[in-house]
């Protein structure tokens, strides 16, 4: 019975949140585009924002790219590279964890602008104070496996979340054998990570994938939109694809 | 070059009575939503004071509009491209809602609940925000209304910039006028600089300037990226929302809502030329005064033949040519030169223009001259200060807002003479550098101002970009879904779902 449900919740479970993940965020990106923003809430209250919003954002990005690299690069890559385990559980300790408090700190602040602060509470929907309350009890998970990564320096516990990751990537879902006998934090972690995953696409979390950094390539500043125009031979798909071009323009 | 075509306005402050008729059939037709009861496309502001949002001309402070480098380019003012990347996650220039004015109603409902009492019922104010009470009212949309409020805090007007402000505050002194403001559908807005989405641009076709409401992330640059603060962050629908020309109507032919409901017909539309080419060397002046010449410049004469055979070459209809050369915008702008942009020195060449208003005559001995024997008194003399105004529309250059009033005056003293003393002078015409046909002209469009003088609007050619056969049966303006509007009414992305136009069904 426990090992059916290791099998379902860290073999089959990853499967249904990516799938409703990119399917989701698809659907919405297609047929909802005008939900699709950050939902910033800066111009009812600039208060604990100014810092909660940039310690905070800072934060999960660092922790972020660090589970993204950590996780899913090859052990063979490390090892060529002559990084030991230990020295990257080490790093995965301090880094995350510097990054952990200061996503922490701002996760903090904004959870209490959000619930305590009238406007900001009036105006939250259900899903924007579901998906902060989840993030921190995440994040405090996180930080709390930070202790039990102590108790094992050599980095084998970190191997097996690598292998188990990679594996269910490379559709292997026997991979979850590994995480049977792991600290029950780092499977309540995993199961809340995964869970992030399944709700992603139905909550503000969607404007991550618009960050916006292809304006650092936009050429010139400004941009203008022309009608395009219809030639009498366009067939009618092409007439319906006709309709705008964009072009960017001065200053350079 | 490149000729484009823009519809612009011109705002005769001399007529404007400050009666916001344009303000609220504004608001009626585009922002009576929730998360935009504060936000007023079109606004009517008291002359001096701090506008709204407070302080909006302090760039200091703000941080809107261009700032020219070293080299000789411009970069918006909130900072090169990677800085408002930098700035996303918590905007420093950004205004909070209370520079605004928290919008609020009336608990109307008391009146007529209330059980009886000693004392009449009243409706307090209520937040339309949080929802709660709001025990005072500390600003309105309009709280400077006629000079309303102590001229300390008026005086904070950056337009008093080099004016010995202190003793227009003293009663006999004082003056005030009328600023009724729009977007500015710039031809370098910072607004469409500044946002990282990509999601506002300007129409080619007529100049408009718009925000693509499905591209629109709610980064929030825009807001402060414009210098005039005419963007709006919609914090229920998470995107901003701007002026949008009432651009279904200047399609059709018609004018937009606030300048149709004008009721002292000083709203013009009408098609201006431009050098797209020469917009950026325009914007990058070096010196600040000498933006308004510059964007003159940028301007082309529709009468030229040049312009117009370079104008077809790009695509230009021949209704908008027409157009253009009947525009009574390109007439008051480049041919009296009695309307100016709007602060030029935020560089980004505005397209809504403005006539300065008259005033009375300072001194009563200066006074009882004017008319008599068409000796115009000093437009230094008026009791607006010449340098006030300047500061507002020609970055404090003095000259050109002088010779707009002269001009005016001039158009007065010249109708005075002939239908008074039923003399023709053309010396009061030569003096100001026109012609007795051309005063006529003034005459006609600022004075009697016919609806068909004022807007001058040239259709949009539909057809050469939709093809109407494709389009049969659809449901006319509407968002990314189409027709799909659903029959549900929750939805599964979070948002309870309502219409997003007007025209839509839900």
């Amino acid at each position: 019975m426990r090992d059916l449900i290791t099998y379902i919740v860290f073999g089959w479970y990853p499967y249904l949140c990516l799938t409703v993940f990119l399917l989701g965020s698809w659907v919405r990106f297609d047929r909802e585009q005008y939900t699709w923003r950050s939902g910033s809430s800066q111009l009812l209250r600039r208060r604990q924002l100014t810092w909660g919003s940039n310690l905070f954002h800072v934060g999960i990005l660092i922790i972020f790219l660090g589970h993204f690299v950590g996780l899913l690069t090859p052990t063979a890559v490390f090892d060529a590279l002559g990084i030991s385990h230990t020295f990257k559980q080490w790093l995965a300790i301090i880094a995350g964890g510097v990054a952990g408090v200061m996503c922490f700190v701002g996760i903090t602040l904004l959870v209490h602008r959000r619930l305590f602060d009238a406007r900001i509470r009036t105006t939250s929907s259900f899903g924007d104070i579901a998906i902060l309350l989840l993030l921190y009890a995440q994040l405090v998970l996180g930080l709390g496996t930070i202790f039990v990564s102590l108790q094992h320096l050599d980095g084998h516990e970190m191997v097996k979340f690598m292998t188990w990751a990679q594996g269910i990537l490379t559709l292997q879902p026997g991979v979850s054998a590994l995480i049977a006998d792991v600290h029950p934090i780092f499977k309540a972690h995993l199961f809340l990570g995964m869970t992030i995953f399944l709700v992603f696409p139905f909550t503000r979390l969607v404007h991550v994938w618009s960050a916006p950094v292809w304006y650092l390539g936009r050429r010139g500043y400004q941009i203008v939109r022309s009608q395009g125009r219809l030639s009498a031979s366009a067939t009618s798909s092409q007439r319906r694809g006709a309709a705008r071009t964009i072009s960017a323009e001065y200053p350079r | 070059m490149k000729i484009r075509a823009q519809i612009a306005m011109v705002l005769n402050l001399d007529k404007c009575i400050g009666c916001h008729t344009c303000s609220v059939t504004c608001k009626n037709v585009w922002t009576s939503r929730e998360g935009m009861e504060y936000a007023w496309f079109n606004n009517v502001e008291t002359k001096p004071g701090i506008g709204y949002p407070k302080d909006w001309e302090n760039q200091k402070r703000w941080n809107g509009g261009w700032r020219r480098k070293k080299n000789g380019k411009i970069e918006p003012r909130i900072g090169s491209k990677w800085r408002v990347l930098a700035n996303i996650f918590a905007n420093p220039d950004l205004p909070e809602i209370d520079d605004y004015y928290e919008p609020f109603t009336f608990d109307y409902e008391h009146l007529q609940k209330s059980p009886e009492m000693p004392a009449m019922p009243t409706a307090r104010p209520r937040s339309l925000i949080s929802g709660e009470r709001m025990e005072k009212i500390e600003w309105g949309p309009n709280w400077e209304e006629i000079l309303g409020g102590e001229f300390a805090k008026r005086s904070k007007d950056y337009n008093f910039e080099g004016v010995q402000k202190e003793m227009y505050g003293q009663f006999e002194n004082t003056f005030m006028m009328y600023l009724p403001r729009l977007c500015e559908h710039c031809l370098n807005p910072t607004c469409v600089a500044a946002c990282p989405s990509g999601a506002i641009y300007k129409r080619e076709e007529d100049g408009i300037v718009l925000i693509d409401q499905d591209k629109c992330r709610g980064w929030r640059m825009c807001v402060s990226g414009c210098p005039y603060k005419k963007i709006y962050y919609n914090w229920s629908s998470g995107k901003s929302e701007k002026c949008i020309f009432c651009y279904p109507r200047i399609e059709a032919g018609q004018p937009t809502v606030c300048s149709e409901t004008c009721v002292g017909r000083i709203r013009y539309l009408g098609v201006v030329l431009y050098d797209a080419d020469r917009i950026e060397e325009a914007a990058s002046t070096p010196d600040e005064q000498d933006l308004y010449e510059a964007q003159l410049g940028v301007f082309l004469n529709p009468h030229d033949p040049e312009v117009i055979a370079q104008a077809r070459r790009d695509g230009i209809a021949e209704n908008w040519l027409e157009g253009a050369r009947r525009s009574p915008v390109y007439k008051m702008a480049m041919e009296w030169k009695v309307a100016f942009p709007l602060h030029p020195e935020y560089r980004t060449l505005p397209m809504v223009w403005y006539v300065p208003p008259l005033s009375p005559i300072q001194s009563a001995a200066a006074a009882g001259k004017i008319g008599h024997d068409g000796e115009m008194p000093d437009v230094r003399s008026l009791r607006i200060p010449l340098k006030y105004l300047a500061n507002l529309l020609t970055a404090g250059k003095e000259e050109p807002v002088a010779l707009g009033l002269e001009r005016m005056l001039a158009m007065r003293a010249y109708m005075r003479a002939k239908t008074v003393d039923g003399l023709i002078d053309e010396n009061i015409a030569k003096r100001v550098g026109l012609t007795g046909a051309a005063i006529e002209d003034m005459y006609k469009y600022m004075a009697i101002a016919n609806y068909e003088d004022r807007f001058v609007i040239p259709t949009a050619h539909r057809e050469t970009t939709e093809d109407a056969l494709e389009l049969r049966g659809s449901c006319g303006f509407s968002f990314g879904n189409g027709c799909a509007t659903g029959a549900t009414e929750t939805n599964l992305f979070g948002s309870p779902k309502r219409a997003k136009n007007p025209m839509e069904v839900v």
